[in-house]
C-alpha cells in the first residue's frame, strides 16, 4: 500500500511535468485528487491495516496529496506566467513608429519678445498700458513737444486720416494720456507696447507697421543715473550679463538730454564684425529725460518732477535676438517662420 | 555730413587723433559717426602719367595705343578705350602690379595683338562715385593740370590720402552742416582751441553800391541780404584741393565760381549763390513773395509754377532765383560770366521748406535752411567767399557790400543752477566744471553762487531752455561717467490688469489647442474691408494711401487671416490653425475718434487631426470650432451664458455657420467660409470664428467657490427622441434642462441618427441625463417622476417621440 502510494506520487508528479497547458494539468489534478482518484482508491483498503499502521498510513497519502498538489500549484503557476508571456509576446509593437502628433500652436515672436519685456518691467513695478491706434494729432505730436509745423515731423511721415486723426506713428501717445490721467501726479511707472504705423514702404529693414515698446516713469527725483541704471537691468536680463550697455547723446523732440543705447555686440564681443557694422556697438533704443514742456502739457509740474522714458522696436529686438534677415516675415505668418519659435527658451 | 579728416584740420588741432578715435569720441558725446570712409583704400600703384604719342589701335576702332611715360625707366605702351584720351595729357595711370577698388589687379595684357602695360584711369575706376565725377571728365579718363609732376602718386595729387567721416545729424544739431560747426564741436570735445579762417579782401576803389541796389519786400522771410560784387572774374576749374574737398563733401565740382560758393557752404553752413551780374537784367535785386501763377526757368531747365507761398529773388522785375532753394537760369553763371553778384542771405526755415517740398527740390541749401542757419555768418561768409573769388578766379572785388539789414537774432542766453544740473543727471559736479564744459563749446559763461548764466552763440539755435545747457554738460561731462541708480521714491507694484491676464490665458489657451499666432497688418483694401465684419460701419479711409491695397482699417481680422491661410496654402502647407487678436476700427460721428475693438479670431484649414501610419486623416469642421470656443469659454468662466445661434452671413456657409451669443448678445459668430470664397482662395474646407475680445474678457465672472465633493451616486437615464429633422439639440436640450428640474444635473446629445431607417424628415437625437441629488441617494421613484416631466415636455414643446 505504501509502495502503491509512492508508485502514485512519482507518476502524477512525472504527469505534471509534461502537462503542457493549464487544461491538462486541471485534468491531472482532478484523477489524482478527487474522490474517485487513485489515492482514494489505495485508502479503502486502510480497513485492512491495524491499528498502528492506520495514521501512519494516512500521514504518509497526506504527504502525497500535499507532494502532487503543490506540484501541481507549481506547474500552474509556471504555465500561467507561460501564457501571459505568450500573449505579451504577441502584443508587441515597434516603439520606434512615431507617436500620435499632438497639435500644438505658438506665440508670434513678437509677442515672445513684448511679453518679456512686459514681464521684466513688471518685475520693476511698472504696469502695462495701451491706447488707441487711431490717434489724435494732439497726443501723436502736440503733447509730445512736437508743435504743428515742426521740422522733426519730416522724421515720422505719417499716414493721416483727417488732419485731426491719425495712425499714431509711435506708442508715445499712451504715455501723454496717461500722464494725462494722473493730473500732475506722481509717480508714474508705465510701459506701453503697441502697434504703429508710418508712411514707409514695406522692404527688408521698414514696414509701414511695426511694433513698439515705450517705457515712462515720473516722480519727484528721477535722474539721468536711474534712466542708465533701468536700462542696464534690461539689455543685461534681455540680452545676456555679459552685455554692456552705453548712452550716445541723440535727439528727441519730447526729451532732454536725449540719448541712444547701445550694446555691446554678441557676435564679436565689441571687436568690430559686419553685424555692428565694425563699431562693436549695436543701437537698440532711444531714451531720455521727459521734457519739460511734456510734463507741463501733461499738467505736472516741471519744477518738482522729472522723469525719463525709453522706446525700443521689438522686432528689431527679435531680429538681433534670433537672427531674422528681414522685418516682412513678421507680417507674413510663413508657417515655416512660426514654427521656428515654438521652443521654450 | 560728410567731414573730410584733412580739411578739418584747418581749424582743430588734430594730432594725436586718428580718423577712428576721432569718429568714437564725436559719437559718443553728441553725433553718430555713421562711417568712416578712407578714398584711397585699396588703391596702390597708380601715378601721374604723360600721353606722349596716342594712335588708333590697328585693329580696335575703340581702341587707342598710346606711349606713356610713367616717370621712370623706358615709356610704357597702354591700350586705353577712353574717348578723351590724347597725346599731351597728364593722366592717371595704373601700372603693371597696381591694385584698383574691389581687388582689382593690373597685369599686362594683349589687347587685340597689342601689349598693355597698365591702363589709364577714370576717376570712377579710382574709387570716386560717379555723381561726383566733374561732368567734363564723367564719360573718359581723367586729365591733370599740365604742371603734374609725372611719376608721382596720382591719388596724393588728387588729395585722396584723406579719410571722411559721414555724421548722422540729428535735427537740433544744424550747426553742424557746417565745417566750422564740427570744428567747434570736436574742439569742445578734444579740449582744444578752434582757428577761424583769416579773411582779408583786397577791394578795388568802386563799390558795390554804385552796381547793386537791394530791397527786400519779405522781410520775415529774409531778415538779412548781403550782396558783393566781383568783376574780372575768369570762369576755369577750381584748384585740385578744393575739388576734393568738395569731392570729399559730396558736392562735385562745376567750375571755380560755383566750387566756391559750395565750399562757403560747406565750410561755413551758409547757403551763397552767385548770379551772372551783367545777365540780371537789371542793377537792383528785390526779394518777395512770387505773385500766384508766377512761373520761373530754374537752372535744371524746370519751368516752375509759383504760388504767394514762395520766397523769390527778383531783378525788380522778374524771378531770378526761387530763394534758398535753386537759382534761376536767366541769370545763371556761364563760362563767359566776367562779372559775379554774390548773395549771401538768411532765409528763414519755414518758407523755404515750404517751396522745397512744393517743388520736390531739396538741395544742400534748402536742406540748411529748412534745418536753421546762423543768421550770423552770412556776412564773414560773403567776405571769404569774395576773398577765394579774387584768389582763384581773378576778381576784383568792389569795395563794401550792399545789405538789406532787418535781423533782430541776438545770443541767447541762459541761466541754470547747478542743482538742477545735478538733480537731473545724476552727477555731483561743481558749478565751475559746469561752467568749464560750456565754455569748451565758446559759450561764455557767468557764475553766481550756484547760478550759471550762459549767453549761447545764434549757432546753436538749439539752446533755448536750461535742460538744453544741461544736455550739454552732461554729454561733454561723458555720458560713461554717469553711475548707474535705480529710481528711489513711492514704490509702485507692477502688474498686468484683468484684460491683460486674461488675454494672455487666452493666447494661451488657443496655442495649447494648435493654433498658431499670426499678426497681421490692420490696413487693407476697400473690398477686403467689407468681408466678413461683424458690424456694417463706413469703412476708414487714409488721406493719403501708399497703395490701395493698405488704404482702409480694416473691420474685421479674417480676410488677412484668410489671406495667411492662401499663403501657406500655396507653399504645399494647406493644413493650418492660426489666431489673432487686434483692433478693428469702426466709424464713429464725425469728429470722434474711430472706435477700435480688440477682435480675437482664428481660421482653421484642411485636416485637423491626422495620425498618417494609423490611416487617420480628420478633416477640420464646424463641431472642432465650436469645441475650441466652448472650451475657451468654460475657461473663462461664461460658457453657461453663451448660446450659439444659426446665422446666414455673407461669404459664410449658409447652412453651416452660428452666431454666438453672450447672455443674449451677439459677440461674434464661428462657421465654415462660403465654399466660393474658398474656390477663390484656393483653399480646403475652412472655418473661421471671430469674436469680440473685450466683450468675453469683461464680462463679471462670479469668484471662485469650492463645492463639496459628491458622497451620492448619480443615476443616468438614456433617450433617443424621434423629431423632425429642423427641430434642434439645442432646442430639446433647452426643453429638457427646464422640464429636469433641481435633480437633472447634466445633459448630453450622445448620439444622432438621420439614417434610411428613420421616417423622412425625421430624426432621432439620443441624450444622457444625470441625476444627482447633493442630500441624499436617489430612489427610483424621485427618478421617474422626474423624468416623465421630461418626456412629457419633449413630447408637448417638441413633438418628439420617444424611439423605441
Amino acid at each position: 500500500m505504501q509502495e502503491r502510494l509512492k508508485e502514485l506520487q512519482t507518476e502524477a508528479l512525472e504527469k505534471i511535468a509534461q502537462a503542457a497547458d493549464l487544461k491538462e494539468l486541471n485534468d491531472i489534478r482532478v484523477s489524482y485528487l478527487g474522490k474517485k482518484g487513485p489515492i482514494t482508491e489505495v485508502l479503502k483498503g486502510m480497513g485492512k491495516l491495524t491499528a498502528e499502521e492506520r495514521p501512519k498510513m494516512g500521514a504518509l497519502a497526506n504527504e502525497v496529496r500535499d507532494a502532487i498538489s503543490s506540484g501541481i500549484e507549481e506547474k500552474h503557476k509556471q504555465l500561467e506566467a507561460a501564457a501571459v508571456e505568450a500573449k505579451l509576446a504577441g502584443e508587441t509593437i515597434d516603439v520606434t513608429l512615431p507617436g500620435r502628433p499632438m497639435k500644438t500652436g505658438h506665440r508670434h515672436p513678437l509677442t515672445n519678445v513684448i511679453e518679456e519685456i512686459e514681464d521684466l518691467f513688471i518685475g520693476m513695478g511698472y504696469t502695462v498700458e495701451e491706447g488707441p491706434e487711431v490717434e489724435k494729432d494732439y497726443y501723436n505730436f502736440e503733447a509730445l513737444n512736437l508743435p504743428k509745423g515742426h521740422p522733426a515731423r519730416d522724421m515720422q511721415d505719417s499716414f493721416y486720416i483727417t488732419e485731426e486723426f491719425l495712425l499714431r506713428t509711435h506708442t508715445s501717445p499712451v504715455q501723454a494720456r496717461t500722464m494725462e490721467k494722473h493730473k500732475g501726479k506722481g509717480p508714474v511707472k508705465i510701459i506701453c507696447p503697441g502697434k504703429v504705423y508710418r508712411r514707409d514702404n514695406d522692404d527688408a529693414t521698414h514696414s509701414h507697421q511695426f511694433m513698439q515698446i515705450e517705457g515712462l516713469v515720473i516722480d519727484e527725483n528721477i535722474r539721468m543715473t536711474d534712466l542708465k541704471g533701468t536700462l542696464q537691468v534690461f539689455a543685461k536680463k534681455m540680452f545676456g550679463e555679459d552685455r554692456e550697455i552705453r548712452l550716445r547723446p541723440s535727439f528727441f523732440p519730447f526729451t532732454e538730454p536725449s540719448v541712444e543705447m547701445d550694446i555691446s555686440c554678441k557676435i564679436c564681443s565689441g571687436k568690430g564684425c559686419s553685424v555692428c557694422k565694425k563699431t562693436g556697438w549695436i543701437e537698440i533704443l532711444g531714451a531720455g529725460m521727459v521734457h519739460p514742456n511734456v510734463l507741463e502739457m501733461a499738467g505736472f509740474d516741471s519744477k518738482k518732477y522729472t522723469g525719463f522714458a525709453f522706446g525700443m522696436g521689438p522686432e528689431r529686438i527679435a531680429m538681433l535676438k534670433y537672427g531674422v534677415d528681414d522685418i516682412r516675415h513678421f507680417y507674413t505668418n510663413d508657417v515655416r517662420f512660426l514654427q521656428q519659435f515654438s521652443i521654450h527658451e | 555730413m560728410y567731414v573730410s579728416y584733412k580739411w578739418l584740420q584747418d581749424y582743430v588741432d588734430l594730432t594725436g587723433v586718428s580718423p577712428d578715435e576721432l569718429a568714437e569720441k564725436i559719437t559718443k558725446s553728441g553725433i553718430e559717426v555713421e562711417g568712416v570712409e578712407t578714398l584711397n583704400e585699396g588703391i596702390s600703384g597708380v601715378v601721374v602719367g604723360y600721353v606722349l604719342e596716342r594712335e588708333k589701335h590697328p585693329d580696335a576702332d575703340k581702341l587707342n595705343k598710346c606711349q606713356v611715360d610713367i616717370g621712370a625707366g623706358e615709356p610704357v605702351q597702354i591700350i586705353c578705350g577712353a574717348p578723351n584720351v590724347d597725346k599731351g595729357q597728364k593722366v592717371a595711370v595704373a601700372t603693371v602690379g597696381a591694385v584698383l577698388p574691389g581687388n582689382f589687379k593690373i597685369k599686362k595684357a594683349k589687347l587685340r595683338g597689342e601689349v598693355s602695360n597698365g591702363m589709364i584711369c577714370s576717376l570712377q575706376e579710382l574709387g570716386f562715385e560717379s555723381k561726383l565725377v566733374a561732368k567734363e571728365y564723367s564719360e573718359g579718363i581723367y586729365v591733370f593740370p599740365e604742371d603734374t609732376e609725372i611719376g608721382t602718386n596720382a591719388l596724393d595729387q588728387l588729395f585722396r590720402d584723406d579719410q571722411v567721416l559721414e555724421l548722422g545729424l540729428t535735427p537740433n544739431r544744424a550747426d553742424c552742416q557746417s565745417m566750422l560747426g564740427v570744428a567747434y564741436e570736436v574742439g569742445a570735445i578734444l579740449g582744444r582751441e578752434v582757428k577761424l579762417p583769416q579773411t582779408e579782401v583786397k577791394t578795388g576803389t568802386e563799390k558795390a553800391a554804385d552796381y547793386i541796389k537791394v530791397t527786400v519786400d519779405a522781410k520775415e522771410d529774409n531778415p538779412l541780404y548781403v550782396a558783393k560784387v566781383i568783376k574780372n572774374v575768369t570762369i576755369k576749374p577750381s584748384p585740385l584741393w578744393m575739388q576734393a574737398r568738395l569731392t570729399a563733401a559730396g558736392i562735385r565740382p562745376h567750375n571755380n565760381v560755383v566750387d566756391i560758393t559750395n565750399y562757403i557752404l560747406i565750410e561755413y553752413g551758409q547757403p551763397l549763390h552767385a548770379f551772372d551780374y551783367d545777365r540780371l537784367g537789371s542793377k537792383e535785386i528785390v526779394v518777395r513773395r512770387a505773385a500766384d501763377g508766377e512761373e520761373m526757368l530754374t537752372l535744371d531747365n524746370a519751368k516752375r509754377k509759383l504760388t504767394a507761398d514762395h520766397l523769390v529773388i527778383t531783378n525788380g522785375q522778374v524771378p531770378v532765383a526761387l530763394a534758398g532753394v535753386m537759382g534761376g537760369a536767366n541769370s545763371e553763371v556761364q563760362a563767359n560770366t566776367t562779372t559775379v553778384l554774390l548773395e549771401s542771405a538768411y532765409f528763414t526755415g519755414g518758407t523755404i521748406r515750404k517751396s522745397s517740398k512744393d517743388h520736390g527740390l531739396r538741395s544742400e541749401a534748402s536742406s540748411r535752411y529748412e534745418k536753421g542757419v546762423d543768421p550770423h555768418r552770412a556776412r564773414p561768409a560773403a567776405e571769404r567767399a569774395a576773398q577765394l573769388l579774387a584768389e582763384y578766379a581773378g576778381g576784383e572785388v568792389l569795395e563794401g557790400s550792399v545789405e538789406a539789414d532787418h535781423l533782430s537774432v541776438e545770443p541767447a542766453v541762459v541761466s541754470v543752477d547747478i542743482n538742477k544740473i545735478n538733480r537731473l543727471l545724476g552727477t555731483e559736479l561743481s558749478v565751475q566744471q559746469a561752467a568749464d564744459i560750456l565754455n569748451r563749446l565758446q559759450f561764455s559763461t557767468s557764475v553766481d553762487g550756484g547760478e550759471l548764466t550762459v549767453t549761447v552763440p545764434t549757432r546753436r539755435g538749439d539752446i533755448t531752455i536750461e535742460e538744453d545747457l544741461i544736455e550739454e554738460v552732461g554729454r561733454l561731462y561723458g555720458y560713461d561717467n554717469l553711475a548707474t541708480t535705480l529710481p528711489i521714491g513711492s514704490s509702485t507694484p507692477g502688474h498686468l490688469s484683468d484684460y491683460q491676464k486674461k488675454r494672455r490665458m487666452v493666447r494661451g489657451f488657443l496655442e495649447g489647442a494648435g493654433l498658431y499666432q499670426a499678426v497681421t497688418y490692420s490696413l487693407t483694401s476697400e473690398e477686403k474691408s467689407l468681408q466678413f465684419a461683424m458690424e456694417a460701419r463706413t469703412p476708414i479711409k487714409l488721406a493719403m494711401p501708399m497703395s490701395e491695397e493698405r488704404s482702409i482699417l480694416r473691420l474685421s481680422i479674417i480676410p488677412h487671416l484668410l489671406e495667411v491661410l492662401k499663403y501657406n496654402a500655396a507653399r504645399q502647407n494647406d493644413s493650418l490653425a492660426i489666431y489673432e487678436t487686434g483692433s478693428v476700427f469702426l466709424s464713429t460721428d464725425e469728429g470722434d475718434l474711430p472706435e477700435e475693438k480688440e477682435h480675437l479670431s482664428a481660421a482653421v484649414t484642411g485636416l485637423w487631426e491626422t495620425h498618417p501610419w494609423q490611416g487617420e486623416k480628420k478633416p477640420v469642421d464646424f463641431f472642432v470650432l465650436k469645441g475650441i470656443l466652448e472650451g475657451l469659454f468654460s475657461k473663462l468662466g461664461i460658457l453657461d451664458s453663451i448660446e450659439f445661434r444659426k446665422l446666414e452671413k455673407e461669404g459664410m456657409h449658409p447652412g453651416r455657420t452660428a452666431e454666438v451669443l453672450l447672455a443674449g448678445i451677439s459677440i461674434g459668430f464661428v462657421g465654415q467660409i462660403h465654399p466660393k470664397v474658398e474656390k477663390e482662395l484656393d483653399l480646403k474646407e475652412t472655418y473661421v470664428f471671430e469674436l469680440s475680445l473685450k466683450a468675453i474678457l469683461a464680462e463679471e465672472v462670479a469668484p471662485l467657490k469650492y463645492e463639496a465633493i459628491p458622497r451620492y451616486p448619480s443615476i443616468t437615464r438614456d433617450i433617443a427622441l424621434v423629431v423632425d429633422k429642423t427641430t434642434t439639440a439645442g432646442e430639446l436640450s433647452t426643453i429638457i434642462k427646464d422640464a429636469g428640474g433641481k435633480l437633472l444635473k447634466d445633459v448630453n446629445v450622445f448620439d444622432l441618427y438621420e439614417g434610411d431607417r428613420m421616417e423622412p424628415g425625421k430624426k432621432s437625437i439620443a441624450f444622457s441625463l444625470k441625476y444627482f441629488d447633493p442630500e441624499r441617494t436617489l430612489t427610483d421613484e424621485d427618478i421617474v417622476k422626474a423624468h416623465d416631466k421630461v418626456l412629457d415636455a419633449v413630447k408637448e414643446k417638441a413633438g418628439a417621440v420617444l424611439r423605441g
